[in-house]
């Protein structure tokens, strides 16, 4: 198991890195910088030539490339040219924000979903089953964005239930610091998260189902029924403690997906997490808060499958050790 | 929308309807076409999906404007939908029906090719790893390792940062490029159990190449997983070209791509619903209708993975 360990982690380092160089050779690559006459507002040569000397743009690339390295693994991801601060600061800003984003939407995508696929599983071929298996296959194909974007129309704009954006009161709550703060806070953050959550919901129910069906069939199953168990403790107990250990898996997807939805939802919704800071360094041409973000979210996703696989073999004894 | 248009629109109907008919009198002799229309959403899907695609080829007969078309900027922009304006109007006094009509060619467009351009690659990828072995399995499965740590829409962003202005040729190129890492995966699975099949060592017996096996042997047995993936690929391909066009960052602005008209629409959402919400519920139904019928695929041609 060890060894399995050192090794998936290893292998986790090598994935992370060769992200890391591709993003930034990817981003030199690109024709527009900050400092070329026709896309920055200073226009006299002599002081667009001074900025590019002093944030290195003009030494070889293979330097800035070394020099990019060693400064990642003391934790600088380099200066943001148009924030003017450590894109490290930036990113520490924001990923609270993402977090909580996504983790939000993870509870609402997999207490629905969970709840939807039991429900969909025991009924198999029912109305309800028929009715839900369509809806849910309808708010799956939906774009994110446009979920958001109707969310808003409807329970913002028109009813006021909750308020147009932003991750709290900038009035009466510039910083989250008090109870009702916390409730603004709350407040503001249901919406996104509940556009993220019931598209994931959407498709953890059609997960759910399917995988509580294959248990449903199980010889174990029809011997709890035959020792008379109380059909509810035969689903809750017996069945669906096999029916989650797919969902382990789902826990390592579903998180890519969910920090993907959350750029565009972020960017609907004005929150200030990772996404909607990388869609305006990107507009703003700002290399390296855009390879940084780019870099810690697939560290994000690498780090959540490797613990997706790490609690599958412990969960299921079946499946220990078999190789990288 | 006038008489012709309507007329038009009914006879894209029935024309959806005799294409679901034709090809599921063509597939009925198989064991898999009575397999795949057996599925409960597999014959609504497929019309949903014959009916958009013959709009979207017959765009000019049931379009009564043009889709860059400013009717009249001062009077007739956000106009609620009416018989004249069915869908109402942008606010650039564009109508929202003409364009969704041709944006299905675009949106429907870039979905296919880049989806083409993905599933070649992937298919190529893994199957040439999957026979191969040695060292080009574990180096190109590498590869698709770091392309799979990179959520798509991050690896989308840093790649479109490059350009300043995306044509569209190449933004589906991209989205080909980014997007066969999965499929890759699959058809090595396949094709490493193929290869150890008797077919295999026959033609290698009968003296053909490498390349020759892995096209023209191996590959056509592999056609399961990859159409399956290409079903479903083509909708996240949608999904992912309107999230990027929403972001301004995809298909070039005046283009009536349905991501670009939500763009279009957006701000004005509180005042005029209608151009922002159908192009929406466009995108959801036919990536709903391709979701339908990939499952249905994959119960068809995939009796073993018999799942969701």
């Amino acid at each position: 198991m060890a060894a399995w360990l050192v090794r998936r982690l290893a292998a986790s380092i090598a994935i992370v890195w060769a992200v890391a160089t591709l993003t930034f050779f990817v981003i030199h690559l690109a024709r527009g910088s900050p400092f070329l006459p026709e896309q920055s507002q200073h226009t006299d040569l002599a002081t667009l030539d001074r900025l590019r000397r002093e944030w290195g743009l003009d030494r070889p690339l293979p330097e800035q490339y070394v020099l990019y390295l060693r400064n990642l693994v003391r934790g600088d991801l380099g200066e943001s040219f148009g924030l003017r601060r450590p894109v490290a600061d930036a990113l520490a800003d924001a990923i609270p924000h993402t977090f909580t984003l996504a983790f939000a939407a993870l509870l609402i995508d997999f207490a629905v979903g969970l709840a939807l696929g039991i429900y969909q599983a025991v009924r198999e071929r029912g109305v309800g089953d028929i009715v839900l298996g369509n809806a849910a296959l309808f708010v799956n194909s939906m774009p994110t964005f446009w979920l958001g974007l109707v969310l808003l129309l409807v329970f913002a704009q028109r009813l006021h239930w909750f308020p147009v954006g932003g991750p709290s009161d900038p009035v009466l709550c510039p910083r989250v610091d008090s109870l009702p703060c916390l409730l603004d806070f709350a407040w503001h953050l249901t919406l996104p998260a509940l556009t993220l959550g019931l598209v994931g919901a959407a498709g953890t129910a059609r997960y759910q189902r399917a995988a509580m069906l294959e248990v449903i069939r199980q010889d174990y199953v029809r011997t709890a029924r035959a020792k008379g168990l109380r059909e509810r403790r035969v689903l809750l107990v017996h069945a669906l403690r096999n029916a989650l250990l797919p969902f382990i898996t789902l826990v390592g997807l579903t998180f890519p997906f969910l920090l993907t939805g959350a750029v565009l939802v972020e960017w609907v919704y004005a929150w200030p997490g990772m996404g909607r800071l990388a869609v305006t360094a990107i507009l703003q041409r700002d290399y390296y808060v855009v390879t940084g973000a780019a870099l810690v979210t697939s560290a994000m996703v690498v780090l959540g499958n490797l613990i997706a696989d790490v609690l599958y073999a412990v969960a299921d004894p079946r499946i220990r050790v078999r190789g990288a | 929308m006038n008489l012709w248009n309507w007329l038009a629109l009914g006879g894209a109907a029935v024309m959806a309807l005799t294409i679901v008919a034709e090809i599921r009198r063509h597939t009925r002799t198989s064991v898999a076409g009575r397999r795949f229309f057996r599925h409960p959403t597999a014959t609504p899907g497929l019309f949903v999906l014959a009916f958009f695609v013959t709009v979207a080829l017959a765009a000019p007969l049931v379009a009564p404007y043009r889709p860059y078309q400013q009717i009249d900027i001062d009077r007739l922009a956000d106009h609620a939908p009416s018989t004249r304006f069915l869908l109402g109007t942008d606010p650039y006094s564009r109508d929202v029906w003409s364009r969704l009509v041709y944006g299905a060619r675009i949106s429907l467009g870039i979905g296919a090719l880049a989806m083409v351009v993905a599933v070649t690659i992937g298919a190529a990828v893994g199957a040439v790893a999957g026979y191969l072995r040695r060292w080009v399995d574990p180096a190109l499965m590498r590869l698709v390792d770091i392309g799979l740590a990179m959520p798509r829409m991050f690896a989308m962003l840093v790649v479109v940062a490059l350009w300043e202005h995306l044509a569209v040729p190449v933004f589906v190129l991209l989205i080909g490029l980014t997007g066969w890492f999965a499929t890759s995966r699959l058809v090595r699975a396949e094709v490493l159990s193929l290869r150890e099949r008797e077919f295999v060592s026959a033609a290698r017996a009968l003296g053909a190449g490498t390349g020759r096996v892995i096209f023209r042997h191996v590959l056509p047995n592999a056609a399961a997983p990859i159409i399956v993936s290409a079903a479903l690929g083509i909708g996240n391909v949608m999904l992912l070209e309107a999230g990027l066009s929403f972001l301004g960052l995809g298909v070039p602005s005046p283009v009536p791509s349905w991501g670009n008209m939500i763009a279009d629409g957006w701000h004005k959402m509180a005042v005029a619903w209608w151009s922002s919400t159908f192009p929406g519920l466009a995108i959801s139904l036919v990536v709903m209708a391709l979701n339908a019928v990939g499952d249905a695929l994959r119960d068809a041609l995939d009796p073993r993975r018999e799942a969701a």
